[in-house]
């Protein structure tokens, strides 16, 4: 038995030289690309003043929760600006954002792809199961061979990464549709476009919107192991405190990480689910406007 | 013409679905077949009438759901062939399905299916946004829908925020909104609590009564089958046993199980008046004059008749002392002694109608027609027997007569004697003993 020895590593290590070499084209383009939006949107995010910054993120987090998350962002904000982790944290948070946008762009297709079709469905699991259970740090290697050191293998490995649930939840949510509700679309002669987009994704939002959140979270996770290869931020201090034993560096970005983590659950947490948070700003300006609408039919009826 | 046409239709689940359909129609059965697929439709064939109301009516597993989707091609039948307004539905393509869709058939469901992103208008008006329909026609036509089922000045509203029946009212809008000509109903009324069924029942029969759809309504409840049906199908097991009128399946059913189905629904408010009424016996013209009228209350040993003219149209009645009276004053007509009657009925009362003015009257409840003809009467024991499992028509008329002679509170016939006496003296124009015999009354 032990003589038998299956070298899938040293196929998986030719099949990678080839495409290096046959693809390099591709890859440049996607380097280009990839570093152009990450530059584009850290030099955003840097630049501004940190206060500007930290507004903007407390009102977007009082849009979509509440005004004591507003007051919180703030505060939290504030004291990673303190511990002097502010770039770090913008540029861990640049890279998440593209990430996950880039993931879900991804995802959300291909999970309505997987909901309507069995085969693709059966195709598309067992990839992801793949992708969900390889180690995160394995991506960093053909990563970096493609895409040599840098922030490009980070967000190549962090989309990888963070994709499956975005995948999943697309899915569940639109085959957990209400049959019955399928059905009214149909009875009534909507074809499978209006179906989709008139009630399967309506529907399904709640469940896409707890994909999306899992699809953040994960590519935070994934964005600190992004510093091992380079890429700018939070994480490549982590690394840098654990090679050099620098406890304080490593408490202080941690807690970076730790802060950014909670705002982002909070907020993409509230997305989708809109009714459950009554003290966000979108509710009571709902509100307000039924309130208005209600008091201007009744007025409209006395006239 | 019939609207709708299903022949032979039977519809398996399964992966050996077509061996399934051969072996049932060499007659195997169907829990034999389990291995092979499920058949949940077998052999169903059936035609629905424009303007009718038909039920299919079955315990839940009996297939009525299947069945009412392969209808709007939201499932295609195994074999067999689904006409709707002559297009074999089965074996025309996706887009000219939804055609016959959007213009043909329209659905109810059992858990009103809305969209729950949407207002109760925008829900309404789905149809029609699926058809193309501009925006403000569709929101006006609408809110006329939501008018008619009761929902005025709901639109705004989010379905969450409305009850159950609000909700099932909101689909019954949204489909007819539709504007197509049949409407299917899979069990629309089933998750509403019995008082709220009750109230949109009434309420279909009433729409139904200006809108004269073609309707085909699912449902587990007999006794909604019996109140909304013109005619009911009765399926078990896949299969259909009986379709005939809710009277036909009452009174005549087709086997054990359908005579078990039927035998705990309350007959009193499926029968009609003219389901169990018997040819009027006691009935005199206005132009027999009181000798005649006698002569009838005699044989039928009546304290009283009903009086028609010479075309049956129904006048009212006379009783015995009246006549007797009359008699002896020496009239020829009835006309100056007959009474209205208390109560009439029309043939299409339920008979549970009919039990207050039947112990209201001396004589057996009348039956007349829109035309005011007399076209039958309801004894008071035929009313009785109808509500145990026989049929009326069993019943001989002497029975109704005691029945109406034995109640305390009505005076009795009077003594055939005196009236053969009474009858005796005035065709003999003789004066003798009168004044005994009025003394005894």
């Amino acid at each position: 038995m032990e003589n038998i020895r299956i070298p899938v590593g040293a196929w998986v290590d030719v099949v990678f030289d080839w495409l290096k070499e046959n693809l390099a084209w591709f890859f440049d383009f996607i380097t280009f690309i990839f570093t152009f939006l990450i530059d584009a949107l850290t030099n955003v995010l840097v630049d501004l003043h940190p206060l500007v910054i930290m507004i903007l993120l407390a009102l977007i987090g009082w849009v979509l929760r509440s005004w004591q998350m507003a007051v919180g962002s703030l505060i939290t904000l504030f004291f990673i600006l303190t511990m002097d982790q502010w770039v770090s944290s913008m540029e861990t948070l640049a890279l998440i954002i593209i990430a996950a946008v880039i993931a879900i762009i991804i995802a959300i297709p291909v999970g309505i792809l997987a909901a309507r079709n069995d085969t693709a469905s059966a195709i598309i699991r067992p990839i992801l199961d793949f992708m969900q259970t390889m180690p995160a740090f394995v991506y960093l290697i053909p990563a970096v061979t493609f895409f040599s050191i840098g922030v490009v293998p980070g967000l190549v490995s962090t989309v990888i990464f963070a994709l499956p649930p975005g995948v999943r939840f697309t899915e569940l949510g639109i085959r957990g549709v209400d049959s019955e509700t399928v059905e009214a679309g149909q009875s009534f002669g909507a074809n499978p476009r209006q179906i989709l987009r008139g009630v399967q994704l309506p529907l399904a939002t709640p469940t896409i919107m707890a994909g999306i959140n899992q699809v953040i979270m994960l590519a935070l996770a994934m964005a600190v192991i992004a510093g091992f290869v380079g890429a700018d931020g939070l994480g490549k201090n982590v690394v840098e405190a654990v090679a050099t034993q620098n406890l304080p560096l490593g408490v202080e970005s941690g807690l970076g990480v730790v802060i950014i983590a909670v705002y982002l659950d909070r907020v993409t947490a509230a997305l989708g689910n809109a009714k459950e948070y009554p003290n966000s700003l979108i509710a009571t300006l709902r509100n307000r406007n039924a309130k208005a609408k209600a008091a201007g039919a009744k007025a409209d009826a006395n006239a | 013409m019939s609207v709708v046409k299903a022949s032979n239709v039977y519809k398996v689940f399964g992966k050996r679905q077509n061996e399934v359909v051969k072996r049932l129609e060499e007659g195997a059965d169907r829990d034999d077949l389990t291995k092979l697929g499920t058949a949940a439709v077998i052999d169903a064939s059936f035609e629905v009438e424009a303007g009718e109301i038909f039920v299919v009516m079955g315990l839940s597993g009996s297939g009525k759901s299947t069945l009412i989707r392969t209808l709007n091609g939201l499932w295609s039948p195994t074999a067999g062939s689904v006409e709707v307004l002559g297009t074999d539905i089965a074996s025309i393509d996706a887009a000219a399905l939804r055609k016959v869709r959007t213009d043909h058939v329209s659905m109810v469901f059992q858990h009103f299916a809305l969209l729950p992103h949407r207002t109760v208008r925008d829900n309404a008006a789905y149809a029609m946004e699926i058809r193309g329909t501009a925006k403000v026609e569709r929101d006006q036509a609408a809110d006329r829908w939501l008018k008619a089922v009761g929902l005025d000045g709901w639109g705004d509203k989010y379905p969450e925020q409305l009850s159950g029946g609000m909700q099932q009212r909101v689909g019954l809008a949204r489909a007819l909104a539709a504007e197509t000509d049949i409407l299917l109903m899979d069990e629309a009324f089933s998750a509403l609590d019995p008082l709220i069924r009750r109230e949109m029942q009434e309420q279909l029969v009433e729409l139904q009564g200006e809108l004269k759809k073609t309707i085909i309504f699912i449902t587990h409840d007999l006794n909604e089958a019996m109140f909304l049906g013109d005619r009911i199908a009765v399926m078990r097991n896949g299969r259909i046993v009986q379709v005939g009128t809710p009277e036909e399946i009452l009174t005549d059913p087709a086997n054990d199980y359908v005579a078990q189905f039927v035998h705990d629904v309350d007959r009193a408010r499926v029968l009609t008046a003219s389901n169990v009424m018997e040819k009027a016996r006691q009935v005199v013209t206005n132009q027999n004059g009181p000798r005649v009228a006698l002569r009838s209350m005699r044989e039928s040993n009546a304290s009283a008749v009903y009086v028609t003219d010479r075309h049956r149209k129904f006048l009212g009645v006379v009783s015995d002392r009246d006549c007797i009276d009359h008699l002896r004053g020496g009239a020829k007509t009835l006309d100056e002694i007959i009474k209205p009657a208390a109560t009439s009925a029309s043939p299409d009362d339920l008979l549970i109608e009919l039990f207050l003015p039947s112990s209201e009257s001396p004589l057996p409840v009348p039956v007349t027609d829109d035309e005011d003809q007399l076209v039958g009467v309801v004894p008071r024991a035929t009313l009785l027997a109808a509500l145990g499992n026989q049929t009326s028509n069993d019943q001989t008329s002497d029975d109704d007569q005691s029945a109406g002679s034995t109640a305390v509170e009505w005076t009795a016939p009077v003594d055939t004697g005196i009236i053969d006496q009474v009858l005796a003296e005035t065709g003999d124009a003789s004066e003798a003993e009168t004044a005994s015999s009025r003394g005894d009354l």
